[in-house]
C-alpha cells in the first residue's frame, strides 16, 4: 500500500515539475506557432540564474524572480531579433532555436563551469514530511503545490484579462484577430518574454530536485516536447493534464517495466501520435 | 681518388648530420598528446584531470627526464566519434609522442584500433573498463587507474566480513561502470555468505530518484549506491529527504562519494562507507605535498581524475627516465612503461601487472567531517590488490566480462 | 560557369590526398563525405518532401550496429552482413514510415523523435547483444577488389566513390516525375491529392529511400570508425544531421554538402583554435538564419547572381513562396 503510495506522489511531485517546464512551450506554440527548441536552454539558465542569486546569500523568492526576469528578457530579445520573421518556417525555426541553445548552453557552462551543483529548498521546506504514516519530502508537495498556482494564475490571465482575450483571440484565427485591430506583434513579443520566464522560473522550482549541471537543457527538452505534444498542443488544460500523465507513466514505467525505462515515455507517444496525431486535448491545425 | 673521397665526405656527411639529428631529437620537447572532456557532463571529470596534469607539468617546469615537454590538449567533448577524431588530429598532425587519456571507457573502446594501428603509447588517467586490460588488452595501452571492481571485491568481501551484512540491495547507475563495479561487490559479497536481494539499476540522466529510493525494500541491512558524475549527490540528498538516512546505512562506490563531489555535499553524506583506491587522506608524505598543492590551485581535494591523470603523468616520467629520454624508441618506451615502478605516488607504490593495470592499496573509506569540511577517512585498508582479486587470473579470464547480469544474481526477492 | 565549377570541384576532390597537407586532412575529409551522406538522405525528406525528422541517426545506429553486430558476433564477411543491414535498415524505415506518415508537421517531428530515442534506447539497454554504452569495438574496414581501406587515401577515394553514386542516383531520381511529384506533396498536398497523386504513398516512398541511404551513410560510418555505441544514435546527433541539411540550404542538391562541410570543419577546426566551439556553432547558426534564409546555397546563389550581374532564378525551396502563376520549376 505505501509502495504505490509513495509512487504516487512521486508521479505527482514530478508531473508538477514538468508543468513548469512544459507550460512556457505550450503557450508559445499555441499563439507563435513556433517550436522553441531553446526551452530546455531557458529551463537551465533560469535555473543557474537562481543559483547565483541563491549563493550570494538571497532567499529563494528572490532567485525564483531573478530566474524569471532573466530569462524572460532574454526571450524578448531573442524574439524581437531572431524569431519575428520565422513564423512558419518550421525548418528555420529549427536552425534559429537549436542555435540558441547551443549558445546558452555553452555559455552556461563557461560561466558557471562543469561541475553539477545541488541547490536547496527553501529552509522551512526542507526535511521531510509525515504523510500518511509515510516519510516524504516536503519540498516535492510544495513544487505540487506551486504548478497549481501556475496553472491557476496562467488560466486566469488567459480567462479573466484583456490580454488574456487577445492571446485567445489570436491562437483562435490570428488574420481575424489582427483585421481587429489587435496588436498582433506586440502581442508575440508578451507571450513570447511569459512563456520564456515560466521556463526560468520553473528551472529554479525544479533546481532543489534536479539540481542543475550541463547537459540539463538537452536532457529537460525531450520531457517538455512529450508533455506538450501528448496533451494537445496550444492547450494550457492539456498542457497540465500532460505533466501529472506523463509523471505517472514515467514513474511507475520505470518501477514496472525497468528494460523499458529509456523510452517508456516514447513508446506511449508514437502509439497516441499514430492514433490521434493532434493529441489528447489538441485542436485540428488551423 | 675523387669516387673515395667523395664516398668518406658523404659518409661523414651522414654521421654528422645523424649526430646532429639525434642532439636536435634530444632538443625537441616530448610531445604528450591528452584527451580530456571540456563540455558536457564529464566536463567536471576532465577539468579535474586537467588541472592535475598541469600541476604536474608545473611542479617539473615543464621538463621530464632531462626533456621539456609539449602538451596539446584535445577535447573530446565525450563522444566517440570526436573522441577518434581528436586523437588521430594528436598523432598525425601533432606527431604525439605519447596519450594520456582518454577519459570515458567508451571513448577508450572508440580509439582501440587507432592506437594499435598507429602504435602510440597511451596511458589512461580515468577509463575503468575491465576487458581493456583483461580479455582484449592492447600492446600500446596500459592505465593508471584500477578497473571498475578493483574496489568493490574488497567491499563485498568487508560488507560481509566485517559489517556483518546479510542482507543487501543496490542502486546504480545503469551502465557498463555502473555493471562491472556492482558485478564484483556481488560476487565477494556472496561468496562471503552475503545475498544480493534487490538490483535497481538507473538511467544516468534519469530525472530524479525518488521512483527509484522508493522501490528500495525497507528490511534491507544496507544498501549499495553506486553513481558516476554528479549523480551521487542528487541520490544522496533524496535518499536523505525520503527518510532512509539513518534508517538504512549506506555503502557506496568510489565515485559515488569521490572527492570531487564531496566538496558539493551537505550532512547527507556523513556516515556513507564506501571503497576506493585513493582518499584525499592518504597518509603519506607524498599525498600531503599533492593534497595540499591542489588545494592551493583549485580550492579543492583532489579525488579520481586528479589522481589518475597526475598517476598517469607520474608513470609517464618514469619510462621517461627508464629510455634515458629516448621515447622516439617506441618499442622501448612502450616497455618501459609497462615495467613502470613508480615510488613517488600519492598513493605509494605503483606497479603494473603483466596486462598493463595497476597493483594498488585499496581503502575502505568513510564520510566524515574533520576541520569543518567533509573527507575520507581511511578505515581499513587492504595492500596490494590486483585486478583479479584474490581470484585465479586464467579463471577469471575464461569467464565472461562482469556485465549487467553477470554473475547472475541468484538471490533477489520479488 | 556552374561546369566550370563542377570540373574544379571534382579535380579538386579527386586530387585531395595530394594537397590535403596530411593523413589527418584526409581523414577529415572522408567525414565530411559521410555527413554529406546522411545530409542528402535526410535531404530527401525535410527537403523535398517537406517532412522535418529528427529520429534520422537511428538509421546510421541500425545499419552499424547490425552489420557490426553479424561481423563481430557469427563471423559474416563484410558484403554479406552489408546486405543485411541495408535490408534491415530499410525494413524498419518502412515500418516507421507507416507509424510516423499519420502525422505531419511537429507531430510527425515528434514521432520521428520518439522513434529515434526507441532506437537509442534499445542500442543502450540490451547490452547483451549492443554491448551497451560500450558498443561495439574492434570492427574493421571492408577490402574490395582486396585493396585495404585501412589506408587514410584508399578509404578517402572509397568513400567519394560511394558519394558521387549516391549524389547521382538523388540528382536522377529529383529531377525525374517521381521528383516532381515529391515537391507536389510538399508545396501543394492538396492540389496533388485532387491531381490524383497517392500523397501518401509518395512520401512513405521517399521516407522508406531516405531511410535506406540513411543505412548506407551508416555502413560508410562504421567503416570508418571501426565502433558504434549508442552515442551515435543520440537526439544531439539527429538533430545535427537536420541543422546541415537546413543550414547548407534544404530542397537543393549541392546544399546537404555544404551543411555538411560547414559542420564538421566548424567542429574539427575551429576547436583547435577556438575553446568555446559549441558557442561559435550556435552562432554561425543564428547568423545564417538572419542573413542567409534559405541556407548557404541560396545565399551563393545571390552572390553569384550579383556577381554576374543575372537575376537570380527563384529557387523552389520549401519554406520560399510560390511566384504567383509560376510553373513547376524544377532544379
Amino acid at each position: 500500500m505505501s509502495f504505490w503510495l509513495i509512487q504516487s506522489l512521486n508521479s505527482l511531485a514530478l508531473g508538477g515539475v514538468l508543468f513548469t517546464l512544459a507550460a512556457g512551450f505550450s503557450l508559445i506554440f499555441g499563439l507563435m506557432r513556433i517550436a522553441n527548441l531553446s526551452h530546455g536552454a531557458y529551463f537551465m539558465l533560469g535555473a543557474y540564474v537562481g543559483l547565483s542569486v541563491l549563493d550570494q546569500g538571497y532567499g529563494f523568492g528572490w532567485a525564483m524572480l531573478a530566474g524569471g526576469l532573466s530569462v524572460g528578457a532574454l526571450g524578448a530579445a531573442v524574439e524581437r531579433l531572431v524569431l519575428r520573421r520565422l513564423a512558419g518556417k518550421t525548418l528555420a525555426q529549427v536552425l534559429a532555436t537549436l542555435g540558441i541553445a547551443f549558445i546558452i548552453a555553452d555559455a552556461s557552462l563557461w560561466i558557471w563551469g562543469g561541475d553539477p551543483r545541488p541547490v536547496s529548498a527553501p529552509g522551512f521546506l526542507r526535511g521531510a514530511m509525515q504523510l500518511f504514516g509515510l516519510t516524504f519530502p516536503a519540498y516535492r508537495l510544495a513544487v505540487l503545490a506551486m504548478s497549481i498556482a501556475i496553472a491557476i494564475g496562467l488560466w486566469l490571465l488567459l480567462d479573466k484579462t484583456r490580454l488574456g482575450v487577445m492571446i485567445r483571440a489570436s491562437v483562435d484565427d490570428m488574420h481575424m484577430a489582427r483585421a481587429i485591430g489587435i496588436p498582433a506583434s506586440r502581442l508575440f513579443t508578451i507571450v513570447f518574454c511569459l512563456g520564456a520566464a515560466l521556463a526560468g522560473i520553473g528551472g529554479v522550482i525544479a533546481a532543489p530536485i534536479l539540481s542543475v549541471y550541463p547537459g540539463m537543457d538537452a536532457d529537460m527538452l525531450p520531457l517538455a516536447l512529450v508533455v506538450v505534444i501528448l496533451g494537445g498542443l496550444g492547450s494550457l488544460a492539456g498542457a497540465f493534464v500532460g505533466s501529472f500523465l506523463i509523471g505517472f507513466i514515467y514513474s511507475f514505467g520505470q518501477v514496472l517495466a525497468p528494460n523499458l525505462a529509456y523510452f517508456i515515455l516514447f513508446l506511449p507517444m508514437v502509439v497516441i501520435l499514430a492514433a490521434r496525431p493532434r493529441g489528447l486535448f489538441g485542436r485540428p491545425m488551423a | 681518388m675523387p669516387l673515395q673521397r667523395s664516398s668518406f665526405a658523404r659518409s661523414a656527411a651522414l654521421l654528422a648530420l645523424l649526430c646532429l639529428g639525434v642532439a636536435h631529437a634530444a632538443d625537441e620537447p616530448i610531445r604528450v598528446g591528452f584527451l580530456t572532456v571540456r563540455s558536457g557532463a564529464l566536463a567536471a571529470g576532465g577539468k579535474q584531470m586537467e588541472d592535475a596534469l598541469r600541476l604536474f607539468l608545473k611542479e617539473r617546469n615543464d621538463t621530464i627526464g632531462g626533456r621539456k615537454v609539449e602538451l596539446f590538449v584535445g577535447d573530446t567533448a565525450g563522444q566517440p566519434a570526436i573522441t577518434k577524431t581528436r586523437a588521430q588530429e594528436l598523432i598525425e598532425r601533432n606527431k604525439v609522442h605519447v596519450i594520456i587519456g582518454p577519459l570515458a571507457a567508451f571513448e577508450a573502446l572508440a580509439i582501440d584500433d587507432t592506437i594499435r594501428s598507429s602504435e602510440t603509447p597511451t596511458i589512461s588517467p580515468s577509463a575503468a573498463a575491465e576487458d581493456l586490460t583483461q580479455r582484449r588488452p592492447n600492446p600500446w595501452f596500459v592505465r593508471a587507474v584500477g578497473t571498475s571492481a578493483q574496489p568493490s571485491h574488497p567491499m563485498g568481501e568487508y560488507a560481509a566480513t566485517t559489517l556483518k551484512y546479510k542482507r543487501i540491495a543496490i542502486v546504480a547507475d545503469d551502465f557498463a561502470f555502473g555493471h562491472e563495479t556492482v558485478a564484483g561487490f556481488q560476487r565477494a559479497f556472496e561468496e562471503n555468505g552475503g545475498k544480493v536481494v534487490q538490483k535497481l539499476w538507473s538511467p544516468l540522466n534519469v530525472a530524479d530518484y525518488g521512483t527509484y529510493i522508493g522501490q528500495i525494500k525497507p528490511n534491507v541491512d544496507a544498501v549499495y549506491a553506486v553513481f558516476a558524475g554528479g549523480n551521487g549527490v542528487k541520490f544522496l540528498k533524496q535518499y536523505g529527504e525520503y527518510g532512509l538516512k539513518g534508517k538504512i546505512p549506506l555503502l557506496a562506490g568510489m565515485t559515488t562519494v569521490d572527492e570531487g563531489i564531496l566538496k558539493s555535499m551537505g550532512d547527507e553524506a556523513l556516515g556513507v562507507v564506501s571503497s576506493g583506491w585513493y582518499a584525499a587522506t592518504i597518509d603519506n608524505p607524498n599525498n600531503k605535498r599533492f593534497a595540499a598543492a591542489i588545494n592551493r590551485d583549485y580550492k579543492q581535494d583532489p579525488g579520481y581524475y586528479s589522481i589518475g591523470a597526475y598517476g598517469a603523468a607520474l608513470m609517464l616520467e618514469e619510462a621517461v627516465k627508464a629510455v634515458k629520454g629516448k621515447v622516439e624508441d617506441k618499442a622501448a618506451f612502450m616497455a618501459a612503461l609497462r615495467n613502470v615502478r613508480v615510488a613517488n605516488d600519492p598513493r605509494g607504490n605503483i606497479t603494473l601487472d603483466a596486462l598493463g593495470n595497476p597493483v594498488m592499496d585499496v581503502y575502505i573509506r568513510k564520510v566524515e567531517r574533520q576541520n569543518g569540511k567533509l573527507v575520507n577517512a581511511i578505515v581499513k585498508t587492504y595492500p596490494a590488490v590486483s585486478q583479479f582479486w584474490t581470484y585465479n587470473r586464467k579463471d577469471f579470464l575464461a569467464n565472461p566480462v562482469y556485465s549487467r547480469d553477470y554473475p547472475p544474481a541468484a538471490h533477489l526477492e520479488k | 560557369m556552374k561546369r566550370l565549377l563542377l570540373v574544379a570541384v571534382a579535380a579538386a576532390a579527386l586530387t585531395l590526398p595530394l594537397w590535403a597537407g596530411g593523413a589527418y586532412y584526409v581523414n577529415l575529409a572522408s567525414q565530411v563525405m559521410i555527413a554529406a551522406l546522411f545530409a542528402m538522405s535526410l535531404n530527401l525528406l525535410v527537403g523535398y518532401a517537406g517532412l522535418t525528422s529528427l529520429g534520422h541517426a537511428g538509421y546510421l545506429g541500425l545499419s552499424a550496429y547490425i552489420s557490426g553486430w553479424l561481423m563481430l558476433r557469427l563471423g559474416w564477411g563484410h558484403g554479406a552482413s552489408a546486405l543485411a543491414a541495408l535490408a534491415g535498415t530499410t525494413a524498419t524505415a518502412a515500418l516507421f514510415g507507416l507509424v510516423a506518415l499519420r502525422a505531419s508537421g511537429i507531430s510527425f517531428l515528434m514521432i520521428t523523435l520518439a522513434l529515434g530515442q526507441i532506437l537509442w534506447g534499445v542500442a543502450y539497454r540490451w547490452a547483451d547483444m549492443t554491448g551497451g554504452d560500450n558498443g561495439l569495438s574492434g570492427l574493421t574496414r571492408p577490402n574490395p577488389f582486396g585493396i585495404d581501406l585501412a589506408a587514410p587515401g584508399h578509404f578517402y577515394f572509397f568513400t567519394l566513390v560511394v558519394l558521387t553514386v549516391v549524389a547521382g542516383a538523388i540528382a536522377m531520381w529529383v529531377r525525374s516525375p517521381f521528383g516532381a511529384s515529391i515537391r507536389a506533396t510538399r508545396d501543394q498536398p492538396r492540389r496533388a491529392s485532387a491531381l490524383g497523386f497517392n500523397v501518401s504513398l509518395i512520401r512513405w516512398i521517399t521516407f522508406v529511400v531516405s531511410g535506406f541511404l540513411g543505412g548506407v551513410a551508416g555502413l560508410m560510418y562504421v567503416y570508418y570508425h571501426q565502433f558504434i555505441s549508442p552515442h551515435s544514435i543520440s537526439l544531439a546527433n539527429s538533430a545535427e544531421m537536420l541543422l546541415m541539411v537546413i543550414a547548407g540550404g534544404p530542397g537543393t542538391l549541392v546544399g546537404p554538402m555544404l551543411g555538411a562541410t560547414l559542420v564538421v570543419l566548424l567542429k574539427n577546426l575551429a576547436s583547435a583554435y577556438v575553446d568555446r566551439w559549441v558557442m561559435l556553432l550556435g552562432i554561425v547558426y543564428v547568423l545564417i538564419v538572419l542573413f542567409l534564409p534559405g541556407g548557404i546555397v541560396a545565399g551563393l546563389d545571390r552572390l553569384g547572381a550579383r556577381l554576374g550581374r543575372v537575376p537570380a532564378a527563384p529557387r523552389r525551396t520549401s519554406e520560399a513562396t510560390p511566384p504567383p502563376g509560376a510553373t513547376e520549376a524544377s532544379r
